[in-house]
């Protein structure tokens, strides 16, 4: 078990590593130069100032000694200032981060008991009028434009019913916690409810195999009732492959933040990285990108440590 | 020559009729064909009411449906519904283009991993695994930021309509092979060892040649399936980097961009925020249901 869970650590580190070269290789191609925006506000440059400059920052050398320093401050806890915010990026990071998180973990409990609920209601009778509701419920969040789920929410809650703010995180002058709470309100429902269709057909599948099981005859063969079948006997077994698809997801699942603070103008990772993309921020998309992937990386690690203990059958070497 | 009543039927013909019973499958095939009659039936239809589709009026901004302007105008106080067919066709145009492209790609990569084994094998799947796990979108929007002059393209290329088109079509195929490149391994696999393919290994036939003609088409089940259900997701990810800014440039109308003014439609003409993303909906969810159909019909077992 130590030795698993330290060779995928390793694992992970090498993808991680892989990908920040792949990453900073990529915004390196970016339009611009760092150079530009420190100049703009210069009228009378010489060629000579800015080749001296590039010599200052070492934008002369080659890619990968640029990246080899990059990588040791990065290792060291610097990841360099952002020029959009005039900041260290990490001051930055680490709020977008916290909001980001909220959004997502609220989205996921709420797709996940969401999921769960219709899933096992979907299987107790398949091909029947309620399994054929839920089965398009189901196909209808797989195949909705986030955005544009967002757009119909907002339309119909902000602007027609008044029920609720259609963005920002709390209104002017700060705000309670319920104040907040109201301001996530649509994010969330927008991001659980895209995530939930395809979570339901997971679930829907692996409780109609489950209750094909012999254990599920004799548990009924011995008087168990109808619910304690379902949920004590089933839905225990059923959901073990699910939580691992549930916990690969997170990539989806921040793609999905990522348009959802965009749309309802939440400052969290994904409006970030955005943000920082549009403003040819390097250091602070590089940053942002590197733990998005690192996050989603995190959670795929946490797949197969779950499942494992989920599932007594599983020993890992 | 007379053919018996049980003579053999083929497998395509097998899998056609259970698809054709299929009621939600057929349903949704119909409404593609119908999506595909409406975003072609454009030109014809602005040859007959006489409207330059991409003429722009900001004295008719957000002008309700007329007997001229059925849809009414955009934001910018052109034809709206000439605007969804056309944008329609480009939305389409990517969704096929690209799962073609990224489908060719997942079908090399997975056959050379199957066919091959061993390191190349490792490689390849670790490399799958690892895109598997990606947040795609961040990921689809630094590959849309890379300015192409930087990469040697010329600047009248980098910034023409044409390269708009390819440049979504090649970033959304760079991250959207994983799928096939999977199923087609796992076919590859089962397929490698079989008689008849050892057989034509045994006749001195090539590699590349025992891959073409033997394992690919009897690998096609699992490609027209998870094909198709690629279909959906490329035309979700075209539309959405649209509608970021990131992927097809205005003018050129598609379903996505035409909601980069969204917000402000929102509050001063709801319909137009609704239309290209109720467009995007129905043609996603039925291409979902043909594929899953498609996958019915195509393995009883399912």
């Amino acid at each position: 078990m130590a030795g698993f869970i330290l060779r995928r650590i390793v694992q992970t580190a090498c993808v991680l590593l892989v990908m920040s070269f792949v990453i900073y290789g990529l915004i390196g191609l970016m339009p611009g130069d760092p150079l530009d925006a420190m100049l703009a506000s210069v009228p009378n440059v010489t060629p000579d100032v800015i080749e001296h400059l590039k010599q200052i920052y070492g934008l002369d050398q080659p890619l990968l000694l640029r990246y080899w320093h990059w990588l040791l401050a990065a290792l060291s806890g610097d990841l360099g200032y952002s020029r959009t915010h005039s900041q260290p990026v990490l001051v930055v990071l680490l709020p977008a981060l916290l909001q980001s998180c909220k959004l997502m973990l609220a989205s996921f409990c709420v797709s996940v008991v969401l999921s769960v609920t219709l899933g096992v209601l979907a299987a107790r009778r398949p091909g029947g009028r309620l399994d054929a509701a839920i089965s398009l419920f189901a196909f209808a969040g797989l195949s909705v434009p986030v955005f544009w789920l967002a757009l119909v929410l907002i339309l119909l809650f902000a602007v027609q019913l008044h029920w609720l703010p259609a963005s920002g995180m709390s209104s002017l002058g700060g705000g309670g916690p319920g104040d907040q709470l109201r301001h996530l309100a649509l994010p969330v429902a927008t991001l659980a409810l895209v995530t939930a269709g395809g979570f339901t057909r997971y679930v829907r599948a692996a409780m109609i195999e489950t209750m094909r099981m012999d254990f599920i005859r004799t548990a009924r063969a011995k008087g168990a009732g109808e619910a304690r079948i379902v949920l004590r006997h089933a839905l225990r077994n059923a959901l073990i492959p699910v939580v691992t698809v549930m916990a690969l997801s997170f990539g989806t699942l921040f793609s999905g933040a990522l348009v959802t603070e965009t749309m309802f103008a939440q400052y969290g990772m994904g409006k970030m990285i955005y943000d920082a993309i549009l403003g040819n921020d390097y250091n602070l998309a590089l940053a942002g990108l590197l733990f998005a992937t690192l996050i989603t990386l995190l959670s795929n690690l946490g797949a197969d440590l779950a499942y494992a203990r989920l599932d007594p059958r599983i020993t890992l070497q | 020559m007379s053919v018996a009543a049980d003579a053999p039927v083929s497998v395509w013909r097998l899998r056609w009729r259970r698809l054709r019973r299929d009621r939600t499958a057929m349903a949704s095939a119909a409404v593609l064909l119908l999506l595909v009659a409406f975003v072609l039936s454009a030109g014809p239809l602005a040859a007959l009411l006489g409207i330059d589709p991409d003429a722009t009026d900001l004295l008719s901004r957000y002008d309700p449906p007329t007997a001229r302007h059925w849809l009414g105008t955009d934001d910018a106080g052109r034809d709206e519904l000439l605007r969804l067919m056309y944008g329609g066709q480009t939305s389409l145009l990517v969704g096929l283009v690209a799962t073609i492209v990224g489908g060719a790609l997942g079908v090399l990569i997975g056959l050379i991993a199957g066919y091959f084994g061993g390191l190349a094998d490792a490689a390849l799947m670790r490399i799958t695994d690892g895109f598997i796990a990606l947040p795609l979108l961040p990921l689809l929007i630094v590959l849309a930021a890379v300015d192409l002059t930087k990469l040697g393209f010329s600047a009248e290329f980098a910034h023409s309509g044409a390269a708009g088109f390819w440049r979504v079509v090649v970033i959304i195929s760079i991250v959207d092979w994983t799928g096939v490149a999977r199923l087609v391994r796992a076919a590859t696999l089962e397929l490698r060892d079989r008689d008849f393919v050892l057989s034509a290994r045994a006749s001195g036939g090539s590699a590349a040649y025992v891959l073409a003609r033997h394992i690919l088409p009897n690998a096609a089940t699992p490609i027209i399936i998870a094909g198709t259900l690629t279909v959906g997701r490329v035309i979700l990810f075209e539309s959405v980097l649209s509608f970021l800014g990131f992927g097809i440039v205005p003018p050129t109308p598609s379903w996505g961009n035409m909601l980069n003014n969204a917000q402000e439609m929102v509050t001063t003409a709801p319909a137009l925020a609704i239309y290209p993303g109720l467009l995007i909906f129905i043609t996603v969810i039925a291409v979902n249901f043909l594929g899953d159909g498609l996958r019915n019909a195509f393995d009883p077992r399912g």
